[in-house]
């Protein structure tokens, strides 16, 4: 019996390690693609920047519909639930790990998600020359694009990373407008 | 524990954003294949690895080959190969009826063409794994819809560079 539980939990495991590898296999491609030129090297930091971002746009504009129909949860009336929902509901089904929220900006609109280790870095070492490289920037385009569905704006960015040597990983998220629903001309 | 859903949406993202940034034209379609082949290689390679380091040694191919269909299957797919032949020299084909890549995708054969791109990835996957378990193998995938929402999909393994016999004979793909 004991036999089948680690088998079980083995390969939950597994399967959060196939999502790490998958993603840095993506990353590593990328940078192959990009390596060739000498002058393409010092853009390609910015380049991996505006790849992950679209492609993370369509990951969070389906995920969203996945979470809801998950996890029962009603409409947020404000920033803070959104920040509560998204970390400890949706980091948790996703990812398995609980961000802390804090830095809470004075008018209520920018808070920072705090990461003690990031799943999708688990086995990446970044290389000297790609040392400015945000590596987990898929999360960033995923935040929004989720969010975006749900009629609120925002703008996520990456404050620290352990890659790069801090001891967190920290998103900031910014409250940008609520996206009201545009009516068809002529049906006002 | 990353959850199924996030790696199946990365997976259409990869595909997607590979055929993007590569023009049109039948070399290029190969190119882009060959690109996801090669990460699922990678990934394979890695996953097997931390995956059978606390297993027993394997006894042989055939032993290899069951591994795959139901330990790595499930951990990847959350389920088993459905339907494993063999023809004892060097051939094997797993059979799943309900691959979990395709079956967000429209049943009927509207885009069976397009199936091939979201296969290349899973075969490299079984490709990389079997290498780092000292097997070379070639590794080839096909889909072909059935009625209900259901993909019949076939990876053929041919390992150790058996002499490919003409193997339709040995499998007959019952409708």
């Amino acid at each position: 019996m004991s036999r089948q539980a680690n088998r079980g939990t083995e390969s939950k495991k597994m399967s959060s390690e196939l999502f790490t590898l998958t993603y840095g296999a993506l990353v590593t491609q990328l940078c192959k693609d990009y390596e060739n030129d000498e002058d393409v090297n010092k853009q390609l930091d910015k380049i991996l920047l505006s790849y992950f971002l679209p492609r993370g746009y369509n990951i969070g504009v389906r995920l969203i519909e996945d979470f809801l129909a998950r996890s029962n949860v009603g409409r947020c009336h404000d920033f803070r639930e959104t920040a509560d929902v998204i970390a400890k509901v949706a980091f948790k089904m996703y990812l398995g790990i609980t961000p802390s929220i804090t830095n809470w900006s004075p008018a209520g609109d920018e808070f920072s998600l705090i990461l003690e280790n990031n799943p999708l870095v688990d086995f990446v070492e970044l290389p000297d020359n790609h040392s400015s490289l945000i590596y987990s920037n898929l999360l960033c385009g995923v935040l929004r694009g989720a969010l975006e569905m749900v009629q609120m704006a925002v703008e996520a960015k990456f404050v620290q990373d352990t890659l790069k040597g801090d001891g967190v990983t920290e998103i900031r998220m910014r409250f940008i407008r609520r996206i009201e629903d545009n009516l068809p001309a002529g049906e006002e | 524990m990353a959850d199924e859903a996030l790696f199946l949406l990365l997976h259409n993202e990869m595909v997607s954003g590979v055929y993007k940034s590569a023009e049109q034209g039948e070399v290029e379609n190969g190119r882009c294949i060959t690109k996801l082949e090669n990460m699922g290689f990678r990934v394979g390679q890695g996953l097997i690895e931390r995956f059978t380091k606390d297993t027993a040694r394997f006894k042989d191919e055939l032993d290899i080959m069951k591994f795959i269909c139901k330990d790595f299957w499930t951990t990847v797919f959350k389920k088993q190969i459905d339907n494993l032949r063999t023809n004892h020299q060097g051939i094997y084909v797993l059979q799943d009826n309900k691959f979990r890549l395709l079956t967000q995708m429209s049943a009927g054969k509207q885009y069976l063409e397009h199936a091939s791109k979201y296969l290349a990835f899973t075969c490299g996957l079984i490709r990389g794994g079997l290498s780092n378990l000292g097997i070379k193998s070639i590794v080839t995938a096909e889909v072909s819809s059935m009625p209900a929402c259901q993909r019949l999909f076939l990876l053929q393994v041919t390992l150790n560079n058996s002499r490919i016999i003409n193997y339709s004979r040995y499998f007959i793909i019952n409708d």
